[in-house]
């Protein structure tokens, strides 16, 4: 039997002073943990569950900023046996009340029967509860004090078996916290295995840096768990301090000599283009082997723009890698080989576009499309058409995979889980082509809108400006579109009103972006208000996001 | 001197980060905590009062509890003047 309880047993007798975390903090020195202190802290949050009643298996959700408190609650989690799962914290954009529904709605669906949070939030996630729900504790981290060694072995979570969930991921937003993804301790534990072996991780050579969110897979997975489990150093920076400060990976990079990060297609922009010169006077980026881009559509542009404005610093273009994953194969389904550029296919636009074909050819009008790589170790990737054939090589279809580290479910989604399958395949939804194993990835799911990394669903941006008055419920409509500065999505939104009046006009468009910003801390790049019928509708009355997507880019872009 | 640095600073906001240059900001029009600046632009900003105004705000001090609008901004960074 193999959990992560047993894991941290492990480590905890062979590297009991080795430092597993070092926590960077905004205007405080760094702070190391080693795993005898993490268990010790972490053992206080398991005691805690365990004396108020919440026993393995059921579910504890943690609303804490990214930072020590949030490490030692999750570990609790685990040592109790319970399933953790983060929730985003509410930031000063978001509206409390909107944040409170989505709070009640996932409670209704995920059933928590405690949640971990700060005395100063106390009365917010209150306010979410209802007499009737699920959740019998709040549990306050200022409450946390003392600290002793415990006895794993006798621990809930070290009985868990493996096939137990461990824990739970979330997407944001109203629709994607609907959806909780389930991992078992063995498809976490094969998903490690599989990946540190592609990545050939050394625990005694390896340092992971890392600033991603621990609410996401990538963040949570790559950068959380398996370092720590894995026993590989981890430099743990909160995402709302390297956005406002991003030279601040570079600096942990060289100060800790940092092997492997992962980021988003975005960030290979945003930090090519954000750290000023002063910044970078002592970095040493030589040591890095492997920055991964994940989660996002990857670009070749990015890579080439960190590469240019990095290079002097010691960045060396091979390590920059690409990576295919979703929260529900864990994290990684493919990887492109390390130290080594991914492969770049060029393939003729018009044929990709009307035959859904990528044929190769450096001539004419051509698009270059870069590697994911091949599957990882225990996944299979197969491309598909409407009708669930495969596709040979070259084939535009739907990408399935089929793993040893498939989610065990959609918590309480039985309906949803079995609409993710066929045929024992997991249909991501995405788009891509294979050559000779190798994935290219062309597009995703349907509609959806990744920004910065994070998934966006438009159903959700759709219904806040709805709530405007001025326009045609109904008659909204939200999309995302590329932009090559940024190297992430802009999201635009339509709406059509009746008014004429310019200065109204510009009203609604600033009440829809406040809207939408404060119910989802998503900026809108654009509003546009177009007059009544000028959104395209499908035969059974309902926007279509994709046409009116490919109107806006005709109308608007194309001159 | 107030209305040379609103000016400057509103520029920069409609033109750079909001990319609406008939766009007008109001002095006590929320910016951070209303989302009008998200945070990717956050730096831009504090970029550009270090270069151009020759003020330094912390990226600590980047959230709408030290300025939310142009007045406030205004203010810290005359009070840095004066420091």
């Amino acid at each position: 039997m193999k959990n992560f309880t047993n894991l941290l047993f492990s480590l905890l007798n062979e590297n009991s002073e080795k430092n597993c975390i070092y926590v960077v903090q905004s205007k405080l020195p760094d702070f190391p943990i080693t795993y005898k202190s993490l268990i010790k802290k972490s053992s206080w949050y398991a005691n805690k569950y365990k004396k108020l009643g919440i026993k393995p298996g059921e579910v504890i959700i943690l609303i804490l900023q990214h930072g020590i408190d949030l490490i030692y609650a999750y570990f609790g989690a685990i040592l109790n046996g319970s399933i953790p799962s983060i929730l985003p914290f509410l930031t000063e954009k978001l509206l409390p009340d909107r944040y409170r529904n989505d709070l009640t709605a996932l409670i209704a669906i995920t059933k928590p029967t405690a949640i971990v949070t700060y005395g100063d939030f106390y009365e917010e996630v209150q306010s979410a509860l209802s007499k009737d729900d699920s959740v019998r504790e709040i549990i306050l981290v200022e409450e946390q004090k003392g600290d002793s060694l415990p006895e794993i072995s006798k621990m809930g979570g070290f009985f868990r078996d493996e096939n137990e969930i461990a824990l739970l991921q979330h997407s944001s937003g109203s629709t994607g916290l609907q959806k909780g993804i389930a991992l078992s301790h063995k498809a976490v534990i094969n998903q490690m295995e599989s990946y540190e072996a592609i990545l050939k991780l050394e625990p005694n050579k390896d340092v992971i840096v890392s600033w991603l969110p621990l609410y996401h897979d990538m963040g949570l997975i790559a950068c959380f768990l398996m370092p720590i489990l894995r026993n590989v150093p981890l430099v743990l920076l909160s995402p709302f301090d390297w956005v406002r400060a991003p030279y601040k990976l570079m600096e942990s990079v060289t100060k800790y000599k940092g092997t492997l990060t992962w980021l988003p297609n975005f960030a290979y922009n945003f930090c090519a283009m954000k750290i000023r010169d002063r910044f970078l006077e002592d970095i040493d980026l030589s040591s890095w082997r492997a920055v991964i881009n994940c989660s996002e559509p990857t670009r070749w542009e990015s890579h080439n723009m960190f590469y240019e404005r990095f290079k002097e610093f010691g960045l060396r273009e091979e390590v920059l890698n690409t990576c295919y994953a979703m929260a529900e194969n864990v994290f990684a389904v493919t990887q492109s080989p390390l130290n080594t550029k991914p492969t770049i296919d060029e393939i003729i636009r018009s044929v990709f576009q009307t035959e859904q074909k990528a044929i190769p050819s450096v001539e004419g009008e051509t698009i270059r499309m870069l590697s994911a790589g091949k599957p990882i170790a225990g996944v299979k990737v197969k491309i598909i058409n409407d009708k669930g054939d495969e596709l040979t090589d070259r084939l535009i279809g739907q990408v399935a995979i089929k793993s040893n580290c498939m989610l065990s479910e959609y918590y309480n989604r039985p309906d949803e889980t079995q609409n993710a399958f066929l045929g024992g395949w997991y249909l991501t939804g995405d788009y891509g082509y294979l050559v000779e194993d190798e994935l290219f990835i062309t597009g995703r799911k349907k509609d959806l809108i990744i920004v910065g990394g994070k998934n966006v669903y438009p159903q959700d941006i759709e219904l806040l400006a709805m709530e405007i008055s001025g326009i045609y419920p109904g008659r909204v409509v939200a999309f995302g579109l590329f932009n090559d500065t940024t190297g992430t999505e802009d999201v635009i939104l339509i709406a059509e009103t009746e008014e004429k009046d310019s200065q109204i006009k510009y009203e609604i468009a600033n009440k829809i972006r406040q809207a939408v910003t404060t119910g989802s801390a998503i900026a809108l790049r654009h509003v546009l208000l177009v007059e009544k019928k000028w959104l395209i509708k499908t035969s059974s009355g309902k926007i279509a996001r994709s046409a009116n997507r490919e109107k806006y880019i005709t109308t608007f872009q194309n001159g | 001197m107030d209305n040379e640095l609103t000016k400057k600073l509103s520029g920069f906001i409609v033109n750079s980060i909001l990319k609406q240059p008939t766009r007008t900001l109001l002095l006590t029009e929320p910016l951070i905590s209303s989302g009008l600046i998200d945070s990717f632009s956050l730096v831009d900003l504090a970029v550009f009062v270090e270069e151009e105004l020759g003020v330094h705000i912390d990226d600590s001090e980047l959230n709408s509890s030290t300025f939310d609008n142009l007045e406030q901004l205004v203010d810290l960074i005359k009070a840095r003047y004066s420091e």
